[in-house]
């Protein structure tokens, strides 16, 4: 079936209903007699709540409830949970501060909640929000990492002391110091990554309804992992059992990671709906998105890397202190350790590695994995300083990658990961044939001479996908597996229903899972149809997160498959009077080998629900289910190159080109691929050049619109060169490795580099803004 | 509270709403037209384009009451029938589209763009004219390259004419 098999750029099958506006998003849903909620939310970063006063709120039209934090705690809701334990060097475990929905007495960042307003309409919420009273009592705050940890500084939690979650290191120190103690070469390093506010275009919305009758709760949500959010709502925060609870994500505008999360607002709604006995619907405002949305990245850190005097790499040092913001969001104490430190090693063979990790808190929105999570911070610090140091030891910087790149494979790196397959050299040459290396310092003086500044700047990275093995992500402090389940239902009349854990808020599932069900039976993808975002559908499933969909969920879908196609199998080979062994399955049929027998899929299929001709002992029907656990992580990578130029006047960045080339393994739908590429280049490049959430220093968000948070438009990007390079990832079934936050995490550092490598000063931090590009050009950037 | 009569899609409507309604709320709570999305609450995103009398605008920053005697067009009008509008073709062809929902808004704008232009669009004026709308997903290359073709479509469908 190559025209919609695997490997074909199919168009989406999802798309009609999205060009014609008929998508089905949660702030679309009107239920009978929903009432509106709106939240108040504190205006300090820290704040001692003294009382509420609800009465003139109480008396506004429409005004069906005010609740507060204290109600809430009172109600016995659970405080929101972190599920990733990580230790800290001294075997301590992490030092959380309690965060309930609502702030009962203490708010510990601007939008913090302390209590909400429902309403008959929208407007009438929002009016009387404005009416409730609340005596805040201001307290000192801190929102930068420095602030939080200068002696002295006001404490946010006592449960951490000195504003510190953990204070967490992996490596081996010794063999790294004796490794710098022998180097001929050591390039040093201090660099920042930057805060970014993830920005889905459709903003969070939730609405629940409670049915007394049958003590059931059903609540609409915009989220990348409905079931994850139900075993959440239920076993941490005490809303309702699972089967009391159904979850579900429609039609979900982009995720980024910022939807992965169960946040205040669900469980505030699901707990509102009983009390007040109707539905209730929250949708936030963009303000709200800015202010509530889990920010992603904020780290600062020191990078020394250790030379031979043949340039090889001896050993790589980190110090890196994370900012989580005022509370330990779902996620987050994963992101700057296991999905950052242990993707260190990049490309490269680096003999010994030591990283040290500080997570911090301050009186900013909490912070958790944002398109990439750990891995672009990990590989913009890695391709940032083997970029100095081929500046520093003056040789070509594609030539210094290529003397350290690994090779073999499987490759154990000295910070846990083992790649299973790769070609470097490939994907470089790829990218540098791409953007014409060779020809690039002709066209250096060429713009020079036009008096412009050209750069060009590379960026090697890896990433680990496919997340995640369960036992492995277990015994580093995981609280839940990160396997897929995927059920395949074939109907009597020969179609199939793929019900997947997997959800798609933008990536195409109903597209690439159906192609992959496609190619295997020989049919139309019209005969397939996806089933996800529904905890009464699908029976269970970790979501869509850390481009893990192809990778873990398409590989249940094989899985189920597999079984499914075996029973098929039987039931032809009985009613053909062959062996099993003798079938083969080619254009929707099953045929005997070298013979014109054969029956077609759906025949089969209709036996299997008539029952009326099945081997003995068979079962009727035709479903079969799978969970799928990987054995391994993914190692998609590539090559990035960008060519700027800058002009020296404005200190404004252009690009003239930006080549990726990745490496995915197998692309079931290449156009889809490509999309998923364009989109996280964009992202990355906007980290680079433009986004950056900027707090003031009394923990204001001073970018909480996007009249102040630059967000990428179109005439800000180019139009991107992409180039495929491929390794089959032999880890599994569907030979995949995943593609959706590559390009979030290439682009940044090749952006910088470029930049740099135009101005000649290595000295520039992200975002590089036209006016910090120009100040670093006049030498005091 | 003001009466509002609009022609919303072809259809005549006549209502009375709050005098603070936007036409985006008019369309999305009280039509049911949710095609229409909203991104902001500072006119910055273009979720929210529809075309007022032919012209694109952002109808989150136009008052219901304002647009009252004007005809509207929303994403749901586009479509003759089963029949997608060129541009809709357009976006889905070129894969122009990830979440959707910045994509009524994209459509709509890129209509008004393509007819603004005429024939003489580069991807440099579609990255330029394109300056209202944010999208987070495709990072704008499918979208540039569904407008240039769904110039070249109406070109050609309007020389058929
Ligand atoms: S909703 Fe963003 S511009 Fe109208
Ligand atoms: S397609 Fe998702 S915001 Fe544009």
């Amino acid at each position: 079936m190559g025209v919609e098999g695997i490997g074909a750029s199919v168009v989406r099958k999802e798309d009609k209903r999205f060009i014609t506006g008929k998508g089905h998003y949660t702030d679309d849903i009107r239920l009978h007699g929903m009432t509106y909620a709106h939240f108040v939310r504190s205006p300090h970063a820290h704040a001692r709540v003294a009382g509420i006063d609800a009465s003139a709120a109480l008396k506004m039209p429409g005004v069906v409830a005010v609740l507060t934090g204290r109600q809430l705690v009172d109600d016995k809701i659970g405080n929101l949970i972190c599920g990733w334990m990580i230790h800290s060097k001294d075997g301590s475990p992490m030092h959380m501060g309690a965060w309930p929905a609502m702030a009962p007495d203490t708010v510990r960042f601007v939008g913090q909640a302390v209590a909400v307003v429902i309403a008959e309409t929208r407007n009438q919420a929002r009016d009387a929000a404005e009416a409730v009273a609340v005596d805040y009592k201001e307290l000192p705050a801190v929102s930068t990492i420095k602030a939080a940890l200068a002696p002295g500084a006001p404490q946010l939690h006592p449960e951490a002391p000195g504003n510190i979650v953990y204070d967490w290191s992996i490596g081996d120190k010794a063999a790294t110091d004796a490794a710098f103690a022998g180097a001929a070469h050591v390039v040093a390093l201090e660099l920042t990554n930057n805060r970014l506010i993830p920005n889905a275009m459709e903003p969070r919305s939730a609405i629940a309804d409670y049915d007394a009758a049958e003590d059931h709760y059903t609540l609409h949500t915009t989220s990348q992992n409905p079931h994850v959010a139900r075993l959440v709502l239920s076993a941490f925060y005490n809303i309702a059992p699972e089967h009391k609870l159904r979850v579900i994500a429609p039609d979900v505008g982009g995720g980024f990671g910022s939807k992965i999360y169960v946040y205040p607002e669900e469980m505030v709604a699901l707990w509102a709906a009983r009390k007040v006995q109707r539905p209730v619907k929250w949708t936030a405002d963009r303000t709200e998105s800015f202010l509530t949305d889990a920010h992603g990245r904020d780290h600062v850190s020191k990078a020394e890397m250790a030379f031979d005097a043949n340039h090889r790499m001896l050993g790589l040092r980190v110090a890196t202190l994370a900012n989580f913001g005022a509370y330990m969001s779902l996620f987050s104490s994963a992101v700057p350790t296991y999905l950052y430190a242990t993707l260190l090693s990049g490309q490269y063979v680096i003999p010994t590695i030591y990283a040290e990790v500080k997570g911090v808190y301050t009186n900013t929105t909490p912070v958790d994995a944002y398109r990439g999570a750990g891995r672009p911070e990990a590989n913009y610090l890695l391709e940032r300083l083997v970029e100095t140091a081929a500046r520093t030891l003056k040789v070509d910087p594609a030539e210094l990658r290529r003397k350290n790149f690994i090779t073999t494979f499987p490759y154990q790196t000295p910070v846990i990961m083992t790649y299973d397959t790769g070609d470097y050299h490939a994907s470089l040459d790829a990218a540098l044939k791409a953007i014409d290396y060779a020809g690039f310092p002709a066209r250096k003086a060429a713009a020079r001479k036009r008096g412009v500044l050209r750069g060009l700047g590379l960026s090697c990275y890896i990433e680990a996908c496919g997340i995640a093995p369960s036992k492995a992500v277990g015994s580093l402090g995981a609280g839940v597996g990160l396997w897929e389940s995927a059920e395949i239902r074939v109907n009597p009349v020969g179609t199939i229903e793929v019900l997947t854990g997997s959800h798609s808020h933008g990536q195409g599932h109903e597209t690439t899972f159906a192609q992959v069900v496609a190619e295997r039976l020989g049919i139309p993808i019209a005969q397939v149809s996806v089933v996800h975002g529904d905890t009464d559908k699908v029976q269970f499933g970790m979501g869509t997160y850390g481009s893990r969909s192809a990778a873990v969920g398409i590989s249940a879908v094989i899985k189920a498959m597999e079984k499914m196609e075996a029973k098929a199998r039987r039931i032809a080979a009985h009613q053909l009077e062959v062996a099993e062994d003798d079938i083969v399955i080619e254009n929707g049929e099953f045929k005997v080998a070298g013979t014109d027998k054969k029956l077609a899929f759906a025949s089969i299929a209709l036996a299997a629900y008539t029952a009326h001709n099945l081997p003995e002992g068979m079962e009727p029907g035709l479903k079969e289910t799978a969970f799928y656990d990987p054995s391994n992580f993914t190692f998609p990578a590539g090559a990035y190159a960008a060519e700027v130029e800058v002009d020296p006047a404005t200190g404004r960045t252009t690009f003239v080109n930006f080549v990726a080339a990745d490496d995915f393994g197998r692309l079931i739908n290449p156009m889809i691929v490509e999309g998923q590429v364009h989109g996280g280049l964009a992202q990355g490049i906007g980290q680079a050049l433009m986004e950056g959430a900027v707090y003031d220093g009394e923990g204001q968000l001073v970018t909480a619109s996007y009249m102040d948070y630059t967000m990428p438009r179109a005439a800000d990007l180019p139009s991107f060169d992409l180039r495929h390079t491929t390794t089959i990832c032999p880890s599994n079934p569907a030979g995949v490795k995943g593609c959706g936050e590559a390009g979030a995490i290439g682009a940044s550092a090749a952006t910088v580099n470029a930049i740099t490598d135009a101005i000649g000063n290595n000295r520039l931090e992200m975002p590089a803004t036209p006016d910090r590009v120009w100040a670093a050009i006049h030498g005091n950037g | 509270m003001p009466t509002v009569q609009l022609t919303v899609n072809g259809r005549p409507v006549s209502m009375t709403v709050e005098d603070r309604t936007l036409l985006v709320e008019l369309l999305r709570d009280h039509l049911g037209l949710t095609g229409t999305h909203v991104g902001c609450d500072t006119s910055q995103c273009g979720a929210c384009v529809v075309h007022l009398d032919g012209q694109a605008v952002k109808s989150c920053t136009v008052l219901a009451a304002q647009a009252s005697g004007s005809s509207v067009t929303t994403i749901e009008g586009l479509a003759t029938g089963d029949e997608l509008h060129p541009v809709q073709a357009a976006f889905r062809d070129n894969h122009g589209l990830q979440c959707g929902f910045c994509t009524p808004g994209m459509i709509m704008s890129a209509l008004d763009i393509i007819r603004r232009h005429g024939g003489r669009l580069d991807e440099a004026t579609v990255r330029h004219e394109l300056e209202g709308n944010i999208c987070r997903c495709t990072g704008y290359h499918n979208i540039v390259k569904s407008v240039l073709d769904a110039a070249g479509r109406m070109k050609l469908s309007a020389a058929a004419e």
